[in-house]
């Protein structure tokens, strides 16, 4: 299927975190160099097949990272930027993090998938920082990732437990990035950010009039 | 002057005064120089500032220096972690600074203390928290931050190896922030795993030139 293409709308049910990482991975073209955050992003090399020829970039220092190591293949000098011991396949190479967030930073990568609370529908990000005051903020490469890479895709539940959309007119959480997401996929549905709105790609066992109904900002119908 | 090659860890750290200003390399535990930081404890340096790109994890390398109370803040870019209860419990008692830095401003920020860069504008962080009171000016359409140079006192790193003039190879991605903190700081201390003759490391592979090198000290388990 050619991923620039909307799809038609399905009755499946909504998806499991497994199955929007598959469905994100299937929108990878062959052979793009991608880097994956922490958390949902990591769920993504799964679903990617052998032949895909993606190369994925880890912060800490490295290009052509492979899968988890176990047992007698983990390293600890080898290790993702989550810190999780990796692997490396042919063709790897290492540099240091002033190169790597350069080549995030210079707009070398052509994908990062990031992890959101919440993303508003002019594309701006907020991933870091929940902002109540006893939190410890945190923000690693985020910032640098939302930036500079060429797509920025965020996969999330579109609501979260309480029932609050994620997808909103406006961020409330501080804010990682503005105006710097592309895409977001989540168990309802996957989402464009255009200059025009918001417009829905893909539903998954929902309608765009059900969602719009949910969501506090205007949905454009996929073109057919 | 190449660099020194110290018998002890304590020797490579001796001298390292109170209010420093200390690099330390790593990403979580790799790269992480744990026999130069536990020579700086037993050393006793207090009023340590810390920039690396973490605040600790466990209970050793700089949880370990952090638990003993000699450091007044800490720059960094991820400091909450799984195992990072060391530091969390200083912060929320009020007893550590913190400055969360996005990762690669912390790499680039010490890469031109190290390359004599006066400051730079980058797009990361324009319009967050991160961002406030920072000047800024629109390049090119965008907006961008003016960011600058993070510069050491000392720099404590790890490597793989080295030989006896100080020229460094690293492994893997345990690379991470050694070789730009080894140009940004007053005294550049390295901990490796071997020290071999000089000659005898392939030129071609050398990621840290002898000249960015003052002392060598091989790993106590090595």
């Amino acid at each position: 299927m050619n991923p620039d293409r909307p799809r038609a709308h399905d009755e499946r049910r909504p998806l499991s975190k497994h199955d929007v990482a598959a469905v994100l991975a299937r929108d990878i073209p062959h052979g793009a160099f991608v880097n994956l955050g922490i958390g949902r992003p990591t769920l993504v090399a799964d679903h990617l097949p052998a032949d895909s020829g993606v190369v994925l970039h880890t912060e800490n220092g490295m290009l052509n990272m492979g899968p988890a190591a176990h047992g007698d293949a983990i390293d600890p000098d080898l290790t993702n930027a989550g810190k999780v011991p990796v692997t490396e396949l042919p063709g790897a190479a290492y540099f240091h993090h002033a190169d790597s967030f350069a080549m995030m930073r210079g707009g070398h990568l052509d994908i990062c998938v990031l992890g959101a609370f919440q993303v508003s529908a002019a594309g701006d990000l907020a991933n870091w920082h929940t902002g109540a005051p006893d939190a410890i903020p945190a923000v690693g490469g985020a910032m640098d990732l939302a930036i500079g890479a060429k797509k920025v895709f965020v996969t999330m539940t579109l609501f979260t437990r309480t029932g609050a959309p994620k997808l909103v007119p406006r961020c409330t959480y501080p804010l990682t990035g503005l105006g710097c997401v592309d895409r977001v996929y989540t168990d309802l549905a996957v989402f464009d950010i255009t200059p025009q709105g918001v417009m829905v790609r893909e539903t998954f066992g929902t309608t765009v009039d059900e969602l719009a109904g949910r969501l506090d900002l205007p949905l454009l119908p996929a073109r057919d | 002057m190449t660099a020194r090659l110290c018998a002890h860890a304590d020797e490579a750290v001796a001298g390292i005064q109170d209010g420093s200003t200390v690099l330390v390399g790593g990403f979580g535990m790799a790269g992480m120089p744990v026999d130069l930081i536990d020579a700086l404890i037993r050393q006793g340096a207090k009023d340590l500032t810390v920039v690396s790109n973490n605040a600790g994890n466990g209970d050793t390398g700089l949880a370990a220096l952090l638990a003993k109370g000699r450091v007044r803040k800490v720059v960094c870019s991820f400091p909450r972690q799984a195992d990072s209860y060391v530091f969390d419990e200083l912060y929320r008692a009020g007893r550590v600074e913190l400055e969360v830095v996005p990762q690669g401003n912390l790499a680039e920020r010490i890469r031109a203390a190290g390359a004599g860069i006066g400051a730079f504008f980058c797009p990361t962080g324009a319009g967050t928290l991160l961002a406030e009171g920072k000047e800024t000016r629109v390049i090119d359409g965008r907006v961008h931050v003016l960011e600058y140079p993070i510069k050491g006192d000392v720099a404590l790193i790890g490597a793989h190896r080295a030989d006896r003039m100080g020229n460094l190879v690293y492994r893997k991605t345990a690379r991470n922030f050694g070789p730009v903190m080894a140009t940004a700081a007053t005294t550049v201390i390295a901990q490796v795993r071997e020290v071999v003759d000089t000659g005898t490391l392939d030129p071609e592979t050398v990621v840290t030139p002898s000249i960015y090198v003052d002392r060598v000290v091989q790993e106590a388990s090595a």
